[in-house]
């Protein structure tokens, strides 16, 4: 008989513990995150969490100090690499003998300039290290970055045990009850301000319902996010394009504003979501196969833009993820149509925690999961100043402007490579382009092909 | 920044490497942390496919002939000493590697295994000749269909006109040596590798 009741303290007491948990949530950041005010409670963590990281660096160093110092430039690169253009290289090579009088201008030698950059490209390339996480100078404290980096000190080793206490057993519950409130909250409630009829306040409320969702999953993440320069916030009727991390980056831009997604239909939680956020607002969703269609995309797109009541279409025009340190190739659907462009640069803090989802590797929820329990998320939002298509100057060479500027405000790499190199196969052209530019140093330009490129 | 030698690769295969190649530790440390991630497959070694997934690698006009230069006779695997064994050949010449010991067997980066290594890609049955068709072979992957059949074949001719010296109508290893003795070959064919 006793083991019953204390069986039943024992579950009264959990049932307490649980409400206290439940209320103190609520009220220490579900109610700031409503009402858009802040505690002050994240800042100190920050605030620690900086200081920790700072120390462990140091400690670090010194420990290291005797070894090889660290490379001081920014680069962490494994050559240097000759950047000489193919005529100055096989020139040079050529040099050792005359040119013959006629047959073209070929030597054995020709072959090393396209040995070495192969080499080069082995050991080293633009590409393929983009689509992985992101190296890093120093050690942070986390398992998953400690690729190079070895027992320095009981102190440090301590504050590492500490810090996975902290990140998995009480970090990480919280924010994944946060995630699972956030997202009720904006299920049931895009759904319930669907209900009402289409007046003013109609948007209004839709807009907060959206907002709270966002900065609930934000606090969800530990997620804190600077933005520069809110003067350019994307407008009305216009298009917002920004670089692409992982799907975190919605959850930061729509901290600061409402925007209109685009996306692919999907099944499961993700279509409850799209279908919930639909009825509140209006936003585009695609079928699998409508996605081909480039005229109805292009359409749909145009008809948002032009109503004046709907919000700035978010879109992420590398088209895949990529690892936050360089901008890939932009698609140019979205430049064709004409509409103001709203260029936003996001760039992650990699010291607090990786933010890329490396999608080939981890799954969503296994990528989720990693987020929560990384110390934080640091990173920088930039709007930058609106952008229209200019006169003589297609859709291609628009979208490469932006992506300039994009790229040059977040201090990232601007690539021309494609993101979908990621899991496609380059296309034979470039080869092609390679072999033509090689033809015309061997026979000059009076090759027999014409091909208009 | 202290390097730890991951648990697939051990401290002896690192110094062993490093007799063998001339590379650093960390220089070993970091290639051997390349090899991983070019390693999809996750077996220890790299197929051709894992080359071709480099775009860079993939429209160069001899991309397939540099990846073939890793893998031996026969085989559709390269481990990572292999993969060492080939970066080496274009590892920098340093002065003082030169004197050090008369006895050793050359280092993979002397100017003479450098050239090899550039025989090689043109010498595609690997049986130490460069013949008409193999040089023509390659002249036109290099190419692509830019140039017409009969100038390439008279760009053949003259090269290896100017190459044969015993009259086979083919190039030898010393011939191509002696053809390429006023090239720069040290600085062209080495890859300056950081720290």
């Amino acid at each position: 008989c006793t083991d019953l009741a204390e069986m039943e303290d024992f579950w009264a007491g959990a049932f307490w513990a649980l409400k206290i948990w439940l209320y103190l949530i609520i009220s220490l950041i579900m109610v700031p995150a409503m009402f858009g005010f802040s505690l002050g409670i994240s800042e100190t963590y920050m605030t620690i969490l900086v200081k920790t990281l700072e120390w462990a660096t140091l400690k670090i160093q010194r420990a290291h100090a005797d070894e090889q110092t660290l490379k001081a430039s920014s680069s962490n690169g494994l050559i240097q690499r000759e950047d000489g253009s193919m005529e100055k290289e096989l020139e040079e090579l050529r040099r050792s003998r005359p040119k013959p009088p006629v047959g073209g201008d070929f030597t054995l030698s020709d072959c090393f300039y396209f040995s070495r950059r192969g080499i080069e490209s082995i050991v080293e390339d633009e590409v393929t290290q983009r689509f992985t996480s992101e190296e890093l100078v120093s050690w942070n404290l986390l398992t998953r970055t400690n690729n190079y980096f070895q027992y320095i000190s009981l102190r440090l080793t301590l504050v590492y045990g500490l810090g996975i206490f902290v990140r998995y057993c009480i970090l990480a519950p919280l924010r994944i009850t946060l995630a699972c409130i956030g997202l009720s909250w904006l299920v049931i409630g895009t759904s319930a301000v669907g209900l009402l009829p289409n007046w003013r306040i109609k948007s209004w409320l839709s807009e907060w319902v959206h907002v709270i969702c966002y900065r609930i999953c934000a606090r969800g993440l530990s997620a804190a996010i600077r933005y520069h320069n809110r003067e350019n916030k994307p407008k009305k009727g216009g298009i917002c394009v920004a670089n692409h991390t992982s799907p975190i980056d919605i959850v930061i831009l729509c901290n600061d504003g409402g925007y209109a997604m685009v996306g692919q239909v999907h099944g499961g939680l993700m279509g409850v979501i799209q279908r919930a956020m639909v009825r509140s607002c209006p936003h585009i969703w695609f079928e699998r196969a409508e996605m081909r269609d480039r005229h109805l995309v292009t359409k749909r797109l145009t008809d948002h833009v032009n109503d004046k009541t709907k919000l700035p279409i978010l879109i992420f025009p590398e088209g895949t993820c990529v690892n936050n340190t360089s901008v890939m190739m932009f698609k140019k659907g979205s430049f064709e149509i004409g509409a103001t462009i709203y260029p936003v640069a996001i760039k992650y803090d990699p010291k607090f925690g990786d933010a890329f989802w490396n999608s080939s590797k981890y799954s969503m929820v296994n990528y989720l999961l990693r987020m929560m329990t990384s110390w934080a998320l640091v990173c920088n939002v930039w709007y930058l100043p609106a952008m229209h298509q200019q006169e003589g100057e297609d859709a291609v060479q628009f979208a490469n402007r932006v992506k300039s500027a994009i790229a040059h405000q977040g201090g990232l790499i601007d690539l021309q490579w494609d993101g979908g190199l990621k899991r496609a196969k380059v296309k034979e052209t470039f080869k092609e382009q390679e072999q033509k530019k090689y033809s015309s140093m061997v026979v000059g330009d009076d090759s027999s092909s014409n091909s208009d490129g | 920044m202290g390097s730890r030698a991951s648990t697939l690769l051990r401290e002896e295969e690192i110094e062993e490497i490093k007799k063998e190649t001339g590379f650093s530790h960390s220089q070993i440390t970091r290639l051997y942390s390349r090899f991983t991630s070019l390693d999809k497959g996750e077996n220890g070694t790299l197929s051709r496919e894992d080359f071709q997934r480099i775009p860079e690698l993939a429209i160069n006009p001899l991309g397939d002939r540099i990846i073939n230069a890793f893998f031996p006779e026969g085989e559709d695997q390269v481990n990572f000493r292999g993969f060492m064994r080939t970066l080496a050949h274009f590892r920098p010449i340093e002065d003082n590697e030169k004197s050090k010991n008369p006895t050793a067997s050359e280092p993979l980066n002397s100017r003479t295994n450098k050239l090899l290594f550039a025989f090689r890609l043109y010498d595609l049955d690997r049986d130490d000749k460069i013949s008409r068709d193999e040089l023509l072979q390659v002249l036109r992957m290099m190419v692509g269909v830019n140039i017409s059949d009969e100038q390439l074949g008279s760009i053949a001719d003259r090269t290896i006109q100017e190459a044969d010296t015993n009259g086979d109508n083919s190039i030898s290893f010393n011939e191509f040596i002696k053809v390429l003795e006023k090239v720069d070959v040290e600085q062209k064919m080495s890859i300056r590798f950081l720290h």
